[in-house]
């Protein structure tokens, strides 16, 4: 067997530096978070938890916790239904048709996001209240497919796009009408691209927060609704759990998008 | 189930693809469109399929004016340049689409998918129908696709460069096959192509098409050795080009002078093939019924079935094929009459008369 070069051992040396490196920056504080959520009592200057147990996340999952995470649960599923339904025809129209003023439509759907969310929220907010809509699950949802739409379409226009049109063209010439030929060839093909889109639109709405604590307070309690009233609460025990909770549907989802997502759309997001 | 086109229009903005098409195309035949790229043959072959709508005239199958008829209810079938073969579906499945559609029993489904399967030859049919498109070979694709297309009757078979994305000996073959299919079938088809060696081969008609109008339409042989116009002689084979002055009685390239008895008068333009001229060593003068150039031999290429030489002519660089290796230096080039073709210098367009710019010495 030949003996490694000198170079190539340094070099895996470093990669493997750099690894623990990464992997510190990521889980360090992650990992502050699974020892609170496991702590009853943790005081100053020990630089370990006095005593450990579940004491914490009985209570959690006993109370406010889980009404929290069904209906923000519940909010994300009507939030990425209504988007769809919305987007899916939108977006084939503006990838297949010359629609006038796609750019400028395109555009008005990124506009919510081009400016600080504060402000955003708070004006419309004003508005919702004068609508009696806020306080609502319905506010909350109307608040969130303002964000939810602009990854909805942008996505799916791109995935469109990724479809050559005479995939299309061709059904219709062996004699399919332009619905049949929308559901056998192009829904189809844009599966992976509209399970991708989903997931977008799921997670954006089940970790929204800002609109969420302005439009929903009092009433519409949400995860990371929840988890910002635990902090300042000073109950860290309490808001770690949240915490770990929220992210486990965000990491499961990215998983699941990370298989579906295709550098073909990538390549079409955002042409006009 | 013969095909005609009365007048047709289409514009894209300010952009006139196809400007006042009228031509028939004959029931049961193979007719090849032939032209370069930006010519208006596909947007001729989409508006026939129905994807593009028309801003005039008339498309008319037998007796039927199918012009306002969506693509659904045309009765074409179309062999796409990307072959178009729906990649989540089976082979199988993409060949039965059509049938499915038209509500066949799945038995006769079943049997008339694998009888055209084994109509395009595809082999190991068995194995092939629960394939998926991206598994097989280009070629295979081709074949799936056309088998896809025959498998419902169509009308009339449309083909958009159906070849061209296949390498060259596959493309060989299957130009053949397609060929012989299309006998067998007996379906009308129209078949694009830029290819003009594959236009000649493979119909019985050649409609040659240039900045959306039809320049000349016959057969391969007429197109070939009876090119009516400048555009038709350059664009079907390797042709030199010369320009020259014509007036009664002479013709002069440079400051050569040949005789000529042809009404065209002022700038003209000479045609000749590489393939018909000779390339002779020295200075030759006259010789009956031929046109003598003299120039000098550059350079010589061997291309295996033969010699290329590259003579230079007053400024201009002409090719000449021949058997025999011929030395650079001051040669003559021989060009029988029958075969220099010269027309007057004027833009490419459609010719109706052919007796009109075609010309003999």
């Amino acid at each position: 067997m030949p003996r490694p070069h000198p170079g190539t051992l340094i070099r895996a040396t470093l990669r493997m530096a750099a690894g623990v490196f990464v992997a510190f920056i990521i889980f360090a504080p992650l990992s502050s978070l699974v020892i609170w959520s496991f702590t009853r009592k943790w005081f100053w200057p020990h630089p370990f938890p006095q005593e450990l147990g579940l004491f914490y996340w009985r209570k959690v999952l006993e109370g406010d916790l889980f009404r929290a995470l069904q209906s923000g649960f519940f909010i994300a599923v009507i939030v990425t239904v209504l988007t769809l339904l919305l987007t899916i025809p939108l977006a084939y129209l503006l990838a297949r048709y010359p629609v006038p003023f796609k750019a400028a439509i395109l555009l008005v759907f990124l506009l919510p996001h081009a400016f600080p969310q504060l402000p955003v929220f708070v004006n419309a907010t004003t508005l919702l209240y004068r609508a009696h809509l806020a306080a609502s699950v319905s506010g909350v949802v109307l608040i969130h497919m303002v964000g939810a739409l602009v990854y909805a379409v942008w996505t799916m226009t791109a995935v469109f796009r990724s479809i050559p049109a005479s995939l299309e063209e061709a059904a219709w010439n062996l004699g399919a009408s332009r619905v049949k030929a929308f559901f056998t060839v192009a829904m189809p093909l844009a599966t992976p691209g509209l399970i991708a889109s989903t997931l977008l639109v799921f997670l954006y709405s089940f970790d929204e927060f800002t609109g969420t604590l302005l439009v929903g307070s009092p009433f519409v309690l949400t995860l990371p609704v929840y988890m910002y009233r635990t902090s300042v609460g000073y109950e860290l025990q309490v808001a770690s759990i949240a915490a770990l909770i929220l992210m486990v549907p965000g990491l499961l989802l990215l998983v699941v998008l990370e298989r579906y997502l295709k550098s073909e759309y990538l390549s079409m997001f955002g042409r006009i | 189930m013969d095909v005609r086109v009365e007048g047709l229009v289409k514009r894209y903005g300010r952009v006139v693809a196809l400007d006042g098409i009228t031509i028939g195309f004959p029931s049961g035949g193979m007719t090849a469109i032939l032209g370069p790229s930006g010519c208006g043959k596909t947007t001729l072959l989409r508006a026939l399929a129905g994807f593009n709508p028309v801003d005039g005239g008339r498309i008319v199958f037998g007796a039927e004016d199918v012009t306002g008829l969506p693509p659904q209810a045309r009765g074409t079938a179309m062999v796409f340049q990307q072959y178009a073969l729906w990649p989540h579906m089976s082979v199988f499945d993409n060949v039965a689409y059509g049938l499915r559609l038209r509500k066949v029993p799945a038995a006769e489904v079943r049997a008339r998918v694998e009888a055209v399967l084994h109509l395009v030859e595809i082999g190991q049919i068995a194995g092939v129908m629960q394939r998926r498109p991206g598994e097989l070979s280009g070629g295979q694709q081709q074949r799936v696709a056309l088998a896809r297309a025959l498998v419902v009757e169509p009308r009339v078979l449309l083909m958009d460069e159906p070849l061209s994305n296949l390498d060259a000996k596959v493309r060989q073959r299957l130009r053949a096959e397609v060929r012989r299919l299309q006998k067998r079938v007996g379906i009308t088809t129209i078949y694009v192509t830029h290819d003009q060696e594959e236009a000649l081969a493979i119909a019985d008609t050649v409609i040659l098409m240039n900045a959306g109008r039809v320049v000349q339409a016959g057969s391969p042989q007429d197109i070939y050795f009876r090119p009516e116009n400048a555009f038709a002689a350059e664009f079907l084979g390797v042709s030199n080009q010369l320009a020259g002055t014509a007036e009664a009685g002479s013709l002069s390239v440079g400051a050569q002078r040949l005789p000529y008895t042809g009404p065209v008068r002022g700038s003209a333009t000479l045609l000749f093939k590489a393939t018909d001229a000779t390339v002779i060593p020295g200075d030759l003068t006259t010789e009956s019924g031929q046109a003598l150039l003299r120039g000098t031999l550059e350079e010589r290429l061997f291309l295996g079935s033969g010699y290329r030489h590259y003579v230079r002519i007053e400024g201009e660089s002409v090719m000449v094929d021949g058997t025999e290796p011929v030395e650079a230096g001051p040669v003559t080039v021989r060009v029988p009459v029958e075969k220099l073709k010269i027309y007057a210098m004027a833009s490419p367009g459609p010719v109706t008369d052919p007796a009109r710019s075609t010309r003999t010495l």
